[in-house]
């Protein structure tokens, strides 16, 4: 080979690198500047004291030393987790058990299944807005729990108030999300072979006994995936609890607060920009575990 | 042979029921929202409770347009709706064609950084974002602030790669040999037949973006001239003193038509995305 030719070979080689680049940094530029540089920048954060307008302090540790002497943040790391235990296995099975309804040859099938995606579709702002008008002191719910049930006036619950805040969130949540779930299952249903469910049936096994045997253990790929996508979901829930509980000012209290609320407030009310950004740790640390354990999983389903 | 047909008979009436049940679950909000918004505030808690009340307010649906600036935030919605996702549909499918089709340098360690941060929450580095988005480029307060954020995902990357995957390279090698140049091979041949992963791209990006909440509430707040929807709505009906249940309703209402008329169009790829995005993990 000359070297008029090899010449010729890199530059060729160089112009194919830079279409090839070319076509990346529209997207690319952006995502760095306003993805990347920002990621870096908040694991320095959580490291220091800053309010925006004062230098910068190096705290070292002492964010998250404060952090778990902190009520307020102990609150909301635990409320997030109720939110999590709660809602996790109460979506799985209610989008399971409607994917399986809708997997049957029912009529207005697809009508269904638009409902049950409504919810999902719909803003929180929307649909939270109307869920506190049905769940509030005087309205539809405590009504039919006082006409029906005869529960008695002064035992009426305050759905978004106290203890019962963390049911509210569930309840809304799985209304919310089910219908999304609902769609995975159903694509989990379509991959398992009827053949299985005729040889069962030859065999004369129960409509519960083929679920036990093979719609269950079939589905368990999708299952961890789903349970994996709602806990880090779950997660990271803001809209519904400032949209549900909040005041005025979107604050919540102790027993409604959860842990990107506390973000929120620390840095956006407080201006504690250093001390936000060590509970955004917490949370990234929270959905790293998660993270780690589906990668392990999902090598373990594509093994066997 | 008889008892067996009648069970399956009970059976499907039992699928029936809990269909019918499930889905009055999902759709009651709703058709309640639709009934409080012809209502007026005494109404909407009034028991017996009425489907549609005798005297309907229609005048509801007119009273929000000068109750708030309603035009404007719609405007506004959707200035950032379509401006987010046309540039996320241009700037994702372009860069997801050099990952899937050319070979170049650093190529593994530069996807490596777009998957690395589709794990990482919004929520985790929102603050230092919103620090260099105000003090950097003083964009606090200003709508380019949001495009800025949503515009340039991984996720999309990410979706319309694995898609690009799916197209036999053959195709570009021939259409190589031919002649024609990379991006003549993007518009003329991949962008076509890309138009599932699209529209599935479309749909997801119109429907977070037109009801995205924390994002507008942190870079919008002081600026009420270019809130969205959603704050505008928030901000001048839900307070603890405010009252006006049915022209929350109604601009509620309002709100939803967008994307209900959007996810009806393409619910089709929207079903089909989340499916693979199930299977494929």
């Amino acid at each position: 080979m000359s070297k008029a030719e090899g010449r010729k070979k890199m530059s060729k080689e160089t112009r194919r690198t830079l279409v090839a680049y070319s076509f990346i940094a529209p997207n690319f530029i952006g995502f760095a500047v306003f993805t990347l540089i920002p990621v870096v920048f908040a694991f320095i954060l959580a490291f220091t004291q800053w309010d925006g307008s004062n230098p910068i302090q190096w705290v070292g540790l002492g964010n998250f030393i404060k952090l778990f002497q902190d009520t307020f943040f102990l609150s909301a790391l635990k409320n997030t987790i109720i939110y999590c235990i709660g809602t996790v296995p109460l979506t799985m099975i209610a989008s399971l058990a409607l994917a399986i309804v809708l997997n049957q040859k029912v009529r207005c099938r697809g009508l269904f299944r638009t409902i049950s995606f409504f919810p999902y579709v719909a803003s929180l702002v929307a649909v939270t807005a109307v869920w506190k008008m049905l769940f509030s002191k005087t309205g539809p719910v405590n009504a039919i729990l006082y006409y029906v049930f005869h529960v008695p006036n002064n035992e009426l619950p305050q759905w978004f108030v106290g203890g019962l805040v963390m049911v509210s969130y569930i309840l809304f949540s799985v209304w919310k999300y089910m219908g999304y779930y609902m769609v995975i299952y159903l694509a989990g249903l379509q991959g398992i072979s009827g053949e299985m469910y005729e040889a069962a049936s030859l065999d004369g096994a129960n409509t519960w006994q083929k679920f036990r045997s093979i719609t269950w253990p079939q589905l368990r790929p999708t299952t961890f995936f789903v349970v994996v996508m709602l806990t880090i979901n779950c997660f990271k829930v803001f809209d519904i609890a400032t949209l549900l509980a909040g005041g005025d000012n979107n604050t919540l209290t102790p027993s409604s607060t959860v842990l990107v609320h506390y973000i929120y407030q620390q840095a956006f009310v407080n201006w504690e920009f250093g001390y936000s950004s060590a509970v955004a740790m917490v949370l990234f640390v929270l959905v790293l575990i998660v993270t780690i354990i589906q990668f392990r999983g999902e090598a373990r389903f594509s093994n066997s | 042979m008889k008892s067996a047909k009648k069970k399956a008979i009970v059976g499907k009436i039992c699928v029936y029921i809990i269909l019918i049940l499930i889905s009055l679950l999902m759709i009651i909000p709703f058709l309640w929202m639709l009934s409080a918004s012809i209502k007026t505030d005494k109404e909407v808690f009034q028991i017996p409770f009425v489907w549609i009340p005798e005297n309907p307010r229609w005048d509801n649906y007119i009273r929000i347009w000068t109750k708030m600036p309603f035009l404007k935030y719609i405007g506004n919605t959707a200035l950032l709706t379509v401006v987010v996702t046309f540039l996320q549909l241009l700037t994702s499918s372009f860069a997801a064609y050099s990952f899937a089709k050319l070979e170049f340098k650093h190529k593994n360690a530069l996807f490596l950084a777009y998957i690395a941060t589709i794990a990482m929450p919004w929520q985790v580095y929102m603050v230092p974002q919103f620090i260099m988005m105000s003090n950097v480029f003083h964009l606090n307060g200003k709508l380019m602030a949001m495009v800025c954020l949503q515009a340039f995902s991984a996720f999309g990357v990410f979706m319309m790669r694995q898609f690009y995957m799916g197209i036999p390279d053959e195709l570009c090698e021939a259409a190589r040999i031919d002649g024609m140049s990379e991006y003549k091979i993007y518009t003329n041949i991949m962008l076509p037949l890309s138009k599932p992963a699209l529209s599935t791209l479309t749909i997801f990006t119109f429907v977070a973006t037109w009801n995205d909440y924390l994002g507008p509430l942190i870079y919008l707040t002081p600026n009420k001239s270019n809130w969205t929807i959603q704050l505008g709505i928030k901000n001048t009906f839900i307070g603890q003193y405010s009252s006006e249940y049915g022209l929350l309703m109604a601009a509620s209402v309002v709100s939803l038509i967008p994307v209900l008329i959007v996810f009806l169009a393409l619910q089709k790829y929207f079903v089909e995305g989340i499916a693979n995005t199930g299977i494929k993990g």
